[in-house]
């Protein structure tokens, strides 16, 4: 099918018209606090776009706490040949409406950044952000490798996994990301199976399933 | 204070039918055809996937500020069902310390917008299991008498799949199924190794284009709500054409609170809450039609209480909330070596998986009664929120591009290419088996505890046996081998004893039924088998209440074959002068 055609195809709906019949909407009363919101846009409902407008609103990293995340999520997903960084993906920013939306992330957050300060205290005397390249990457050694990491750095350990687990989901579900990885989909098309070039890579075939159509 | 009077709709309407869901969506649809007046109260709002206000289908991940993570809607940002299983302002409880959680959907077209669109019809046996096992009970009726009922829901709603003769998994009227995609092809390779029946899935999304809806356009997102109605949903298949014939009146936000009945005892309309206005409000029917959800139904009845109806309407058997049943639940993934650093392409195909497994063993030679089948999931997926999670459990057990072991977790470039060079190289398999119906797990009223309309609410109590236990136990044992002939290593720990071998916790499949079931004794079932109830004669069920056994199939066909049918049956009863 041509793109032209899938396109007139999704078209079919007209949307929300009732050709007849009666719908009694019941529509919400107008209340002062959601005046301006209606009760449905771009896909979500009027009291999950109240509650992302208030989280947008608030703040939970400090300027220092943001900082060091910046710096982390570079680290973890630097620029390359490839792609941009985690920071130029928006990546911090993604963290921190994470941190407003899911309250129990909140503890291990902050609480993280604070064991991440404190361990590089005590090891080179200053705040990770301030310290040098190299140094910074001495402190997340400790914590980057699960299998080697000593006993006493497990809650540093702990803090760097949800670090990277953040930053790759944050990254890799930005426009930046999404392209680096060549994620192909999201888009109408006609499915016609896999690739033959690909089929043969794996020696495999779809005759046996055309023979069952068939059959 | 608020001027709290009952409000009256003036007119009489042939049919009241609460709930817009798929029971609820084909009763509206077949009566309004036939000419009925009918109105169909929503406890949610309206909803149309092609309206763009409500539109999330192929938006980008980004346009979610928690890249589609579920904090608000159970299965993400992105998902159409609005509600989850937990719903401000509606709890429910559970009894003596047992689990039970309830899947709700709060809007036009109900949990047809949450469904998997896996479209199979219940076999022969599955209407026959007492005498085959001695479990439970048969229904009151058999294949036969549903299968031109499921030819007609074939036709009107479309399935894809294809004719395999299997003896307890009727074919369908079938529309061209899409191709298996890369893993699929290698699942069905490996199950020739295991013995595990392989075959087309059976789903309701329209590869070529019928009844003047769209045709598939492989975005695999059904689960969003399709802007082409190429997929079945209740509102855009049902809903919306009843309401082209001019014969229904739709009132959404409407939340029903009981069945109001005469002097006779029979039904006389309902009565409801508007949600945003706070008031009580009846609306009067010849015929009501409940379709609110297995265990929504059952609240209903037995929240409508009279002197002549003293254990709730439909009740004298006290059956009402008795046999709830889950499907059976468990899962386990996988990681594929050889599609490590795949070639990319678009495989995202319809909502869900193109071929699957349905029960392929014979029972008695096993330790547990009944089946279940498998689903599979994997591909190059969109990512979303969680996608690269647990990277430090993989990336050292594997060679990366370069061929090289590494140490586990890290960062920096090496790691970033990890995420490209492992991407699309899980599998997942769940499966989806049938329960005993059992006498003691029910839903019931709750004494204390009302939802924020002053509702009483339902109280659940639910315990698995030794029957679903030892069916999870061998859906891990099968699962790994599977996974072992794919030449895959399972993600995790194999589950055991300890959890039960994964099995989901009641309620979490969502195919929760029987709560209302039928039967020809009128002491042992609240509906005759057409849906009427014994006690009530122009008082119907259309959900998944009906059901006297759940199967190891999906319900959603089952209930539409049946709501088609008990419409029928209520079309010949009007004019015979039945009601």
């Amino acid at each position: 099918m041509k793109r032209r055609d899938i396109l007139k195809n999704i078209g079919l709906g007209t949307a929300g018209v009732m050709v007849s019949g009666e719908t009694i909407a019941q529509t919400k009363p107008k209340a002062t606090p959601s005046k301006e919101i209606p009760e449905a846009e771009n896909g979500r409902l009027r009291d999950e776009i109240i509650r992302d407008n208030k989280l947008k609103a608030e703040k939970f990293f400090t300027a220092h706490e943001l900082a060091t995340v910046t710096v982390l999520v570079d680290i973890i997903i630097p620029a390359d040949a490839k792609s941009g960084s985690a920071s130029q993906a928006g990546v911090p920013a993604f963290i921190e409406f994470i941190a407003k939306d899911m309250p129990y992330q909140q503890t291990p957050l902050r609480g993280g950044l604070m064991w991440l300060d404190n361990e590089s205290k005590k090891q080179f005397s200053k705040k990770f952000v301030q310290l040098s390249a190299s140094d910074r990457l001495k402190i997340v050694d400790l914590i980057a490798y699960p299998a080697k990491a000593k006993p006493e750095h497990s809650q540093g350990v702990s803090f760097f996994n949800l670090m990277r687990n953040l930053t790759a989901t944050g990254f890799f579900s930005s426009e930046i990301g999404i392209k680096d990885l060549g994620y192909a989909g999201n888009t109408p098309n006609k499915w016609d199976g896999v690739p033959q070039e690909v089929l043969n890579q794996y020696n495999l075939s779809y005759t046996e399933w055309e023979k069952h159509l068939a059959k | 204070m608020l001027d709290f009077q009952i409000k009256e709709q003036a007119n009489v309407f042939d049919v009241v039918i609460v709930g817009s869901g798929a029971g609820g969506g084909m009763a509206a649809y077949q009566l309004t055809k036939a000419g009925a007046k009918v109105c169909l109260l929503e406890a949610g709002g309206f909803y149309d996937p092609a309206d763009p206000k409500y539109i999330t289908q192929l938006k980008k991940p980004w346009e979610s500020p928690r890249r589609g993570a579920g904090t608000t809607r159970a299965f993400g940002d992105f998902d159409a069902a609005w509600g989850g299983w937990e719903i401000d302002g509606e709890p429910y409880t559970r009894k003596n310390g047992t689990e039970f959680d309830w899947f709700r959907s709060r809007m036009l077209g109900g949990r047809t917008n949450h469904w998997g669109r896996i479209s199979l019809r219940f076999g022969p046996k599955d209407f026959k299991r007492k005498s085959i096992d001695g479990l439970g009970d048969d229904w009151p009726i058999s294949y036969d008498d549903i299968a031109p009922y499921y030819d007609e829901v074939d036709k009107l709603v479309g399935v894809f799949g294809t004719r395999e003769g299997l003896s307890n998994d009727p074919d369908s009227i079938f529309l061209p199924p899409p191709k298996p995609r890369l893993h699929e092809l290698m699942l069905m390779e490996a199950n020739k190794k295991t013995g595990v029946l392989t075959i087309p899935s059976r789903m309701s999304m329209l590869t070529k284009p019928i009844n003047g809806r769209g045709e598939c356009f492989y975005c695999g997102q059904c689960s969003r709500g399709c802007m082409a109605y190429a997929d079945f949903s209740s509102s855009s298949v049902l809903v919306k054409p009843a309401m082209k014939t001019g014969n229904l009146t739709l009132i959404n936000n409407a939340m029903a609170r009981e069945v109001l009945t005469d002097e006779k005892g029979l039904a006389t309309g309902v009565s409801y809450v508007n949600k945003h206005t706070l008031e009580e409000t009846t609306v009067h029917g010849k015929i009501v039609i409940l379709a609110a959800s297995a265990c929504e139904s059952a609240r209903l009845l037995l929240n409508s209480k009279s002197s002549k109806h003293p254990n709730g309407l439909a009740n004298s058997s006290g059956i009402v909330g008795k046999y709830l049943h889950d499907s059976t639940g468990a899962s386990r993934s996988a990681f594929i070596p050889h599609l490590t650093n795949r070639t990319r392409y678009n495989e995202d195909g319809v909502g869900g998986m193109h071929v699957y497994s349905p029960w392929w063993l014979d029972n008695s030679k096993l330790d547990f009664p009944r089946g279940y089948h498998i689903e599979y999931g994997g591909g190059q997926r969109m990512p979303g929120y969680g996608f690269g999670f647990g990277m430090e459990n993989v990336n050292g057990k594997y060679p990366d591009r370069s061929g090289n072991m590494k140490e586990a977790g890290g960062y920096g470039a090496a790691l970033k290419d990890d995420y490209r060079f492992f991407y699309g190289t899980d599998i997942g398999m769940a499966g989806r088996g049938e329960a005993i119906a059992r006498e003691d797990n029910y839903c019931e009223i709750d004494p204390k505890t009302v939802d924020k309309w002053g509702i009483p609410v339902l109280r659940f109590n639910y315990n698995w046996s030794d029957n679903e236990i030892k069916q999870a136990k061998h859906m891990q044992d099968t699962f790994e081998e599977i996974i072992h002939a794919l030449g895959g290593i399972p993600n995790g720990t194999k589950p055991g004893a300890d959890s039960n071998y994964g099995l989901a916790a009641p309620g979490r499949i969502i195919h929760e039924v029987g709560t209302v079931r039928m039967g020809n004794d009128p002491n042992k079932s609240a509906l005759n088998k057409n849906c009427q109830a014994h006690d009530v004669k122009n008082l119907f069920v259309v959900d998944g209440g009906p059901f006297v056994s759940q199967a190891d199939k999906n319900p959603t066909w089952t209930i539409l074959a049946l709501s088609l049918r008990a419409s029928e049956f209520i079309m010949n009863g009007v004019k015979a002068k039945d009601f």
